[in-house]
């Protein structure tokens, strides 16, 4: 193979999420070059951010994806009130972890069902499977609209939330919304369980690779907005120093930077990584669910992050009820005063962490914006993956080896319209 | 619809979009497989891995156009496309990312990627209908689900869909909400952005910032001159005019103060 890709270290970063191909190739049975192609039109949101007021950063950044904007929305607020230092009331912080509960479940169930679950069982879509899976499809977009309930009571809508802004909220819902709220979610937890019961049924290909698992980890609870980010080999540091130990690269065949580890190991970021590296901070019930569902712990088997994203979902489900239970109208936000500086945070959006770095000048201007998602971290995984799957199963022929390759590639929910642009596989055998 | 009717083949396509408006379709949970069941859905990416080939009855187009292929897929949709519609402000002014129009798109990229070469990308984010003709366009940041519903049936039925072009004024009135720059003089774009969202920031305590882009008729200069007097600075006034909707014609240029009498 005549290696053409070319690598530049950087540490600025542009989207992801998008319009991607799949490239393999095979040499005399031998796989000899993967990639993971990205070529979603760059959007330049870092470029753009500079000169914007610190208060726009969670509209604007909400833009970058319209299937999880609350992750942009919480690591843009966070990071700028680091700035600050203003810890916000106990109240405050778990009504960001409500909405973001919501996204999860929204956006876990819109991949579950409408993105995963078509590849095991062999449709091309949801609407596909409907028709002879009626009842399942119509549970998944039941559950689906419960995650949306949440984004709509506390966001205001459910895509791009007007509601979220530095110092906490606009305004709060009343106890009447909160209320209704409960009965849906009520109803949600036990569709989530029954998801979670059936996706266990299942059969999943095999695969199984040695990862580096990297989420955040919380001192008590599973993580959302706050915590230290950790590694399966160890690693244990504080938010702001992740640009120390983890860095982008800008390759020829994507649009979307690449993460790697300073010492240029691929790691594995997500719903699994955040399970296998926080399973002792889920309640007992979720642990219980979770040996009752098959779920091994550790997971290494990546088609199995469909089990994890319905045990997460069930979480999600009594962590909300737990936080709309305990509701009381209070002040929707606290004054965040102005300080000139840099702040970072990192959030666990539903397909992983999500760094934001802003320096802003006494003025509350932008100065200088870094984001980087969670797909762009998962790239070099994803690759490596393929690499595996595609040697294990060259016996395979091409049609299902590729759709084997794309039910692989959707095991990191790249954001939704990479999930399905993966048309463009193309398998090329030299003999 | 009955078996043997013939259904409207729709294709939804993406351009430069996060996605958010698509979504809106999948976001239809009550509606969407009765939806399915009315049209023939033959090219959704976002839901589907099965195509089929167009000509298509109705396209549903989301994103902006920003590279030199996007100028080539966009005429080759409108010609296998019957009815075209474009969906949210990326599609229908050009979106954030038409940001750029108004600085140097390699001062853009230098910024974000190490090694500009790679990129490909044209000097400005432009809408749909700057490159073909466009027969329904759906505003929003991110489009209405029900003004999406509305429109596909009035369409699926054989008629000419139509949504509101008048402010998000008339819909604050008709919720009930007290007016955020009367009572508390929040610079608020509502006076000037199309109706659409239900008037949802000033329900939240908080000014419109203009998702839906310019109403019919908008009067921005008097809508500033007003801003000025509750005490916007230009800088400030810019930035609000220049979101989502930045490259829309009647938003592009920011008038200026007008001279005291």
């Amino acid at each position: 193979m005549t290696e053409k890709t070319k690598i530049i270290q950087v540490d600025y970063l542009a989207r992801v999420e998008g319009e991607g191909a799949m490239y393999v190739r095979i040499d005399d049975d031998k796989v000899t070059d993967v990639k993971l192609k990205i070529f979603e039109p760059p959007r330049f949101f870092e470029a753009f951010l500079r000169g914007r007021h610190h208060t726009e950063a969670p509209d604007i950044t909400a833009r970058i994806c319209g299937i999880c904007p609350v992750a942009y929305q919480m690591s843009a607020v966070h990071a700028i009130e680091s700035i600050s230092g203003v810890i916000l009331p106990e109240y405050l912080r778990d009504l960001r972890r409500l909405l973001y509960c919501g996204e999860w479940i929204s956006s876990h169930t819109l991949h579950m069902y409408m993105l995963h679950i078509p590849d095991f069982l062999g449709y091309a879509g949801a609407v596909e499977m409907a028709k002879d899976h009626g009842d399942i499809v119509r549970r998944g977009l039941e559950l689906k609209k419960a995650g949306n309930a949440i984004m709509a009571t506390l966001g205001g809508r459910e895509v791009h939330p007007i509601n979220v802004r530095v110092g906490g909220f606009y305004k709060l819902p009343n106890r009447a919304e909160m209320k209704t709220l409960g009965q849906t979610l009520r109803h949600a937890r036990d569709l989530a369980q029954q998801t979670l019961d059936w996706i266990a049924t299942l059969d999943f290909p095999d695969l199984e690779r040695d990862y580096i698992f990297v989420a955040l980890r919380h001192e008590s609870e599973y993580p959302f907005n706050e915590g230290r980010v950790v590694s399966s080999q160890g690693l244990d540091i504080p938010v702001e120093e992740f640009p120390n130990h983890f860095e982008e690269i800008h390759v020829e065949h994507s649009t979307a930077l690449q993460g790697r580890m300073k010492d240029g190991n691929a790691y594995f970021v997500g719903p699994m990584a955040r399970f296998n590296l926080n399973y002792d901070r889920l309640p007992e019930p979720i642990q219980v669910a979770a040996k009752a569902g098959g779920l091994e712990h550790p997971v290494k088997n990546p088609f199995r992050s469909l089990l994890v994203r319905a045990l997460e979902t069930v979480y999600a489900c009594d962590e909300a009820l737990r936080i709309i239970d305990a509701f009381k109208k209070r002040d929707p936000f606290v004054e965040i005063p102005l300080v000139a500086g840099t702040g970072h945070a990192i959030t666990e959006a539903p397909r992983g962490l999500l760094y934001h770095r802003y320096t802003i000048d006494d003025q509350g201007i932008i100065q200088d914006a870094v984001i980087i998602p969670p797909t762009s971290q998962n790239q070099p995984t994803i690759e490596e993956d393929l690499f595996d799957l595609v040697t294990q199963n060259l016996h395979l022929p091409d049609a299902e080896l590729q759709h084997l390759c794309e039910q692989s590639i959707r095991n990191y929910d790249p954001c939704i319209s990479c999930a399905t642009h993966f048309l463009n596989i193309k398998v090329e055998r030299n003999r | 619809m009955n078996e043997t009717a013939i259904k409207a083949k729709i294709a939804v396509w993406k351009f430069a979009s996060c996605d958010g408006c698509q979504l809106q379709l999948l976001d239809l949970e009550d509606e969407l497989l009765a939806l399915a069941d009315a049209v023939h859905i033959a090219y959704f990416m976002e839901a589907s891995r099965h195509f089929e080939p167009g000509p298509y009855d109705i396209s549903i187009v989301e994103g902006s156009v920003t590279t030199p292929h996007d100028l080539e897929h966009i005429q080759d949709i409108r010609a296998q496309s019957g009815f075209l519609m474009t969906i949210g402000a990326c599609a229908t002014s050009g979106g954030i990312q038409a940001l750029r129009n108004f600085a140097d798109v390699d001062d853009f990229i230098r910024i974000v990627y190490a090694e500009p070469t790679f990129i490909k990308t044209l000097e400005k984010s432009t809408a749909i209908s700057e490159h073909v003709h466009v027969d329904f366009e759906l505003r929003g940041c991110p489009i209405n689900k029900r003004q999406l519903l509305e429109v596909l049936t009035a369409l699926v039925h054989g008629k000419t869909p139509t949504v509101p072009k008048h402010s998000v004024c008339i819909e604050c009135k008709a919720r009930g909400n007290s007016c955020v720059m009367v009572t508390r003089g929040a610079p608020c774009l509502g006076p000037v952005t199309q109706a659409g969202c239900n008037a949802i920031c000033p329900a939240y305590d908080r000014a419109c910032f203009g998702c839906y882009g310019p109403c019919e008729t908008p009067n921005l200069p008097s809508l500033l001159e007003e801003w000025r007097h509750v005490g916007a600075t230009e800088p400030e006034i810019e930035r609000s005019v220049h979101t989502f909707n930045a490259w829309a014609p009647a938003f592009r240029e920011i008038p200026k103060a007008q001279e005291e009498p």
